[in-house]
């Protein structure tokens, strides 16, 4: 199953056309998380949100997640080592209020299992590499113990 | 045992609050959100609720510092944490007032520039992080690491 994910916040529209377009192509069924976007697709199932522990079952089931570049998703995508392939949001399509998103997808696109589709045109082929793609299991970034460990610290120092 | 108060809104925020439980957990820690479902996510059963607000809802914004200053009062935590957004700065915010050790941890969403909410941060909280390594500066905010 492919899980497509927007967020909660903004629709995104562009993405959700492209997938519509492509659905019926993939060799895997698709679920769509459209948020509060206006278009509903016709070859996907789709729902404006999925919570809670059941989105987190979703991911887990998931071979392969298409989202927009934010933060949230990728980190639950690289919790559960599911490939993720991410359209950035463009300000100036009026999809988000800055361009922040591309600046997430150029400081991780070498990451494993991060795969970028720079436009909604090449989608389908960033999707076959994602769905080709086997993440393996690469350890948590050191940095990220590096910085439990600054936390740990902080809080010791904390006079109780 | 030390008491912490760690806050973050949903999302990419709570994502990250949730990477530093293995820190977090060693204390007495109480979680706060701004969804129940974010907390069921990660296996949670208790976290407190601040209503989600940001700078372009001023009545949600002072509803949720009006939340803060309660949860603060009630909790009364030695020590307040944050990976943001403004619901966590609120906390940081009031745990400054009855004398918390605060630390602001800025979103790895932020690879430009620190959120608005970092750079009022680095003013307010004891100690300021950003996670990228370019965005560190003299005194404030340090590198220590990224979660991503």
């Amino acid at each position: 199953m492919i899980l497509v994910t927007v967020g909660m916040q903004l629709g995104f529209d562009r993405l959700i056309k492209a997938m519509d377009r492509i659905a019926l192509d993939q060799p895997e069924p698709i679920i769509a998380q459209i948020g509060p976007g206006e278009y509903w697709p016709k070859n996907i199932e789709a729902r404006r949100s999925i919570s809670g522990a059941e989105f987190e079952q979703t991911i887990a089931d998931a071979k392969l997640i298409v989202a927009h570049a934010g933060i949230g998703t990728i980190m639950a995508a690289q919790r559960h080592q599911i490939p993720i392939v991410l359209l950035p949001r463009r300000a100036k399509l009026g999809e988000h209020r800055n361009d922040h998103q591309l600046a997430t997808v150029d400081q991780l696109q070498d990451r494993n299992g991060v795969f970028v589709a720079h436009s909604e045109e090449n989608l389908a082929q960033v999707i076959a590499a994602g769905l080709a793609c086997n993440i393996g299991h690469d350890a948590r970034p050191a940095n990220a113990s590096k910085l439990n460990a600054a936390v740990a610290s902080f809080i010791n120092s904390a006079k109780t | 045992m030390t008491k912490v108060l760690a806050v973050a809104s949903g999302g990419g925020h709570w994502e990250q609050l949730m990477l530093l439980r293995i820190a977090l957990d060693q204390f007495d820690t109480r979680y706060a959100t701004t969804e129940k479902g974010f907390a069921e996510q990660h296996g949670l059963e208790k976290a407190h609720i601040l209503p989600d607000c940001n700078q372009n809802r001023p009545f949600r914004s002072l509803q949720c510092l009006i939340v803060a200053l309660l949860l603060i009062i009630k909790l009364r935590p030695d020590v307040v944490v944050s990976t943001g957004a403004a619901p966590g700065f609120f906390c940081i915010f009031a745990g400054k007032l009855i004398g918390s050790r605060t630390l602001w941890i800025d979103s790895i969403a932020n690879a430009e520039q620190l959120s608005m909410c970092g750079r009022l941060a680095t003013r307010i909280a004891d100690k300021c992080l950003t996670q990228w390594e370019h965005l560190a500066s003299d005194p404030s905010p340090d590198f220590a690491g990224a979660l991503l």
